[in-house]
């Protein structure tokens, strides 16, 4: 049967979860080989074998951490001349989509960005993407080439389907140009005990609505009885009140959890292209004419330093 | 020696406007107005910051779009750069991420370069992978997605916001760099500079200039295809209610009805 090469994200050999929902979409295709780069093939061939891997072919080199997306690139271009895959596919991160498109170039194939969705087609497989701030959906083939698709976290469920995953050693050879971008420093970002903000099953946001840092205890009250993780609008973030990597939308992240949660966010276009997918959406706003409200399958016209703690003891005696 | 920048800027349809796909399943560019992707004016700007801190530096503003592109064009002279280049031919109309890294690079390596300036993302495709593109296609190093560059001794350093850290990166020149919208807000052009814009030279090019084979981009040379797009159904119309007093237990009593709690 026809492969499928899934680019495994991990740190240090925990598999992350984007990773396991590419393997999902990669067994509707072919059968699954999962390429492993860095630290730790050895814990995550479980997980990806788990998960429907049947090979996990692994290297790893100090290049792949102290120089920038290019060994990367190298290693899987040397996976795909080994494998002969029918498709790639990559976690849609920004490092994960830079790798994609400079493999596509290499292997002479399109490349398609930011997939929600995945199906086999007579013409290969068929990527469902969501544009213009997902006003529309659209879908795409790879017309020339081994088809390279990067996928957004929460597009297909995680499913057990256990295969041999075997782990082999990939040979890679570095080119010149793997060198070229140095990683001087890295400080690795403070775990907040809360899920990652892309593959939260639940996400509770704040905007200028809250009103100051301090403020952001209320909407992480929250988060914390629900389980979710918490998001800001670029006014929070700009703002100084919560940090840029929680930020939502067109230049933050986006997000496509079960529940959507927006507090104080007016819902303009740029927040609404990275949150429009969720598959609830409430939002709590003192304006009943904020444009958010026309997205919502519940909202509460309100003040949400009312609403929001209401809520979440609500919640709480709920949950017992 | 002087340091020579270009920067590539794209002509995007507003996104605030009501966007919409042609008939052909490309972006319908006559549905909105169009104008320089406010992402490329960060581009712009850290290109004007890094031409100030050199002994002398020369800024070229590239784009690859129709006659109207030239607004994009005349917007970042007007921000301060120093002169641009169009691109434009008909076969251009379609033309996938491979496509249009081609043309920027072949008219990249045209204008002559040190140092490669785009924004992180187009705010139409938003695909993100242009920069890398023209990084791969120009054999130099990508130092991509900054939220703080600086360039000196002919060396580009700077600082990547990423999922799991934080990193600073360094690389020789040349090299690309794209910067995020937190690198610092645009300028405003002034008067003076919109003035001044008016008088500062655009080179246009078409694909034969450039020796590109118009097979090479377009829909028909795209390697890529797009079989139909269909506008997201308007969500039903949801509950809303007023809060008085009661907003956050009837909102509990919803979630609890959509069982999330
Ligand atoms: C190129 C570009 C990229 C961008 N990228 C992003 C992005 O990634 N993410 C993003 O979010 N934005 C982005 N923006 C910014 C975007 O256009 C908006 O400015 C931003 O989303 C507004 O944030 P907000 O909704 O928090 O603030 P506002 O629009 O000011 O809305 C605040 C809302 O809070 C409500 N409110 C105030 N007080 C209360 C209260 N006590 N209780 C309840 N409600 C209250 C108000 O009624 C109002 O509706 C981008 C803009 C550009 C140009
Ligand atoms: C909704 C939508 C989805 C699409 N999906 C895909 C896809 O999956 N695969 C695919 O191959 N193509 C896709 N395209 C086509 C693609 O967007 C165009 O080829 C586009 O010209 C280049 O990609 P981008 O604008 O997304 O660039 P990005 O990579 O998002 O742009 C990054 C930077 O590159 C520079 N840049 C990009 N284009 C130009 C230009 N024309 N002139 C000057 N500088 C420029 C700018 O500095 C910009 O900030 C899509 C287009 C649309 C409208």
């Amino acid at each position: 049967m026809a492969e499928v090469l899934v680019y495994v994200d991990h740190v240090d050999g925990a598999v992350r979860k984007p990773t396991l929902e590419l393997l999902t979409l990669a067994r509707r295709i072919g059968e699954p080989v999962a390429v492993h780069l860095g630290p730790g093939a050895e814990s995550a061939a479980p997980v990806l074998a788990e998960h429907g891997a049947v090979r996990v072919l692994a290297a790893d080199a100090p290049e792949f951490a102290d120089y920038l997306v290019v060994p990367k690139v190298d290693a899987l271009q040397a996976a795909a001349a080994a494998v002969e895959p029918v498709a790639v596919l990559v976690p849609s991160s920004a490092e994960g989509k830079e790798i994609a498109a400079r493999l596509a170039l290499r292997l002479g194939s399109g490349v398609i960005t930011d997939a929600i969705d995945l199906e086999a087609g007579d013409q290969g497989p068929v990527a469902t993407q969501s544009a213009f701030a997902a006003a529309f959906t659209t879908r795409s083939r790879v017309s020339r080439g081994i088809p390279v698709i990067t996928v957004k976290p929460n597009s297909a469920p995680v499913e057990a389907a256990p295969a041999a995953g075997t782990v082999e050693p990939l040979e890679v050879t570095f080119g010149p140009l793997a060198t070229g971008t140095k990683v001087v420093a890295r400080t690795p970002r403070e775990s907040t005990g809360r899920p990652e903000l892309t593959e939260a099953a639940i996400v509770v946001s704040g905007g200028r609505g809250v009103n100051g840092a301090e403020n952001f205890s209320v909407i992480e009250a929250l988060a914390d009885a629900l389980g979710a993780a918490v998001g800001a609008s670029r006014a929070a973030v700009d703002a100084g009140w919560y940090p840029h990597s929680n930020q939502v939308g067109q230049t933050g992240k986006s997000v496509s959890p079960q529940l959507y949660i927006a507090n104080g966010i007016s819902g303009a276009i740029q927040h609404r292209a990275g949150m429009q997918t969720s598959k609830t959406i409430v939002a709590v706003n003192k304006d009943a004419e904020a444009p958010i409200f026309d997205l919502v399958d519940y909202g509460v016209v309100g003040d949400l330093f009312q609403v929001v703690p209401q809520l979440t003891e609500e919640v709480k005696a709920r949950k017992g | 020696m002087s340091l020579r920048i270009v920067v590539a800027v794209k002509y995007v349809p507003d996104a605030t406007g009501d966007r919409h796909f042609a008939e052909d399943l490309t972006t319908d560019r006559d549905a909105v107005d169009g104008l320089l992707s406010e992402l490329d004016e960060y581009a712009v700007e850290q290109a004007l910051q890094i031409a100030d801190a050199a002994d002398d530096a020369e800024i070229t503003v590239l784009t690859v779009g129709p006659e109207d592109a030239k607004d994009a064009l005349r917007k970042a002279l007007s921000m301060g750069a120093d002169k641009a280049i169009h691109v434009e031919d008909d076969a251009l109309h379609g033309t996938d991420v491979i496509g249009t890294s081609l043309v920027l690079a072949k008219a990249i390596e045209h204008a002559g370069y040190d140092l490669v300036v785009t924004g992180m993302a187009s705010t139409d495709g938003t695909a993100g992978v242009v920069p890398a593109l023209l990084a791969e296609r120009l054999g130099i190093p990508q130092v991509t997605l900054l939220s703080e560059v600086s360039v000196a001794d002919g060396k580009v350093t700077g600082r990547r916001d990423g999922d799991a850290a934080s990193e600073q990166l360094e690389a020789s020149l040349p090299a690309l760099v794209s910067v995020t919208d937190q690198s610092g807000e645009a300028r405003y052009p002034s008067f003076k500079g919109i003035m001044a814009a008016k008088k500062k030279p655009v080179e246009a090019l078409d694909l034969a200039d450039l020796g590109i084979d118009p097979a090479d981009v377009g829909l028909a040379g795209a390697w890529t295809a797009v079989d139909d797009a269909t506008q997201r159904p308007a969500r039903t119309a949801g509950t809303i209610v007023k809060d008085e007093g009661e907003g956050g237990k009837q909102l509990a009593e919803f979630l609890a009805s959509q069982k999330f709690i």
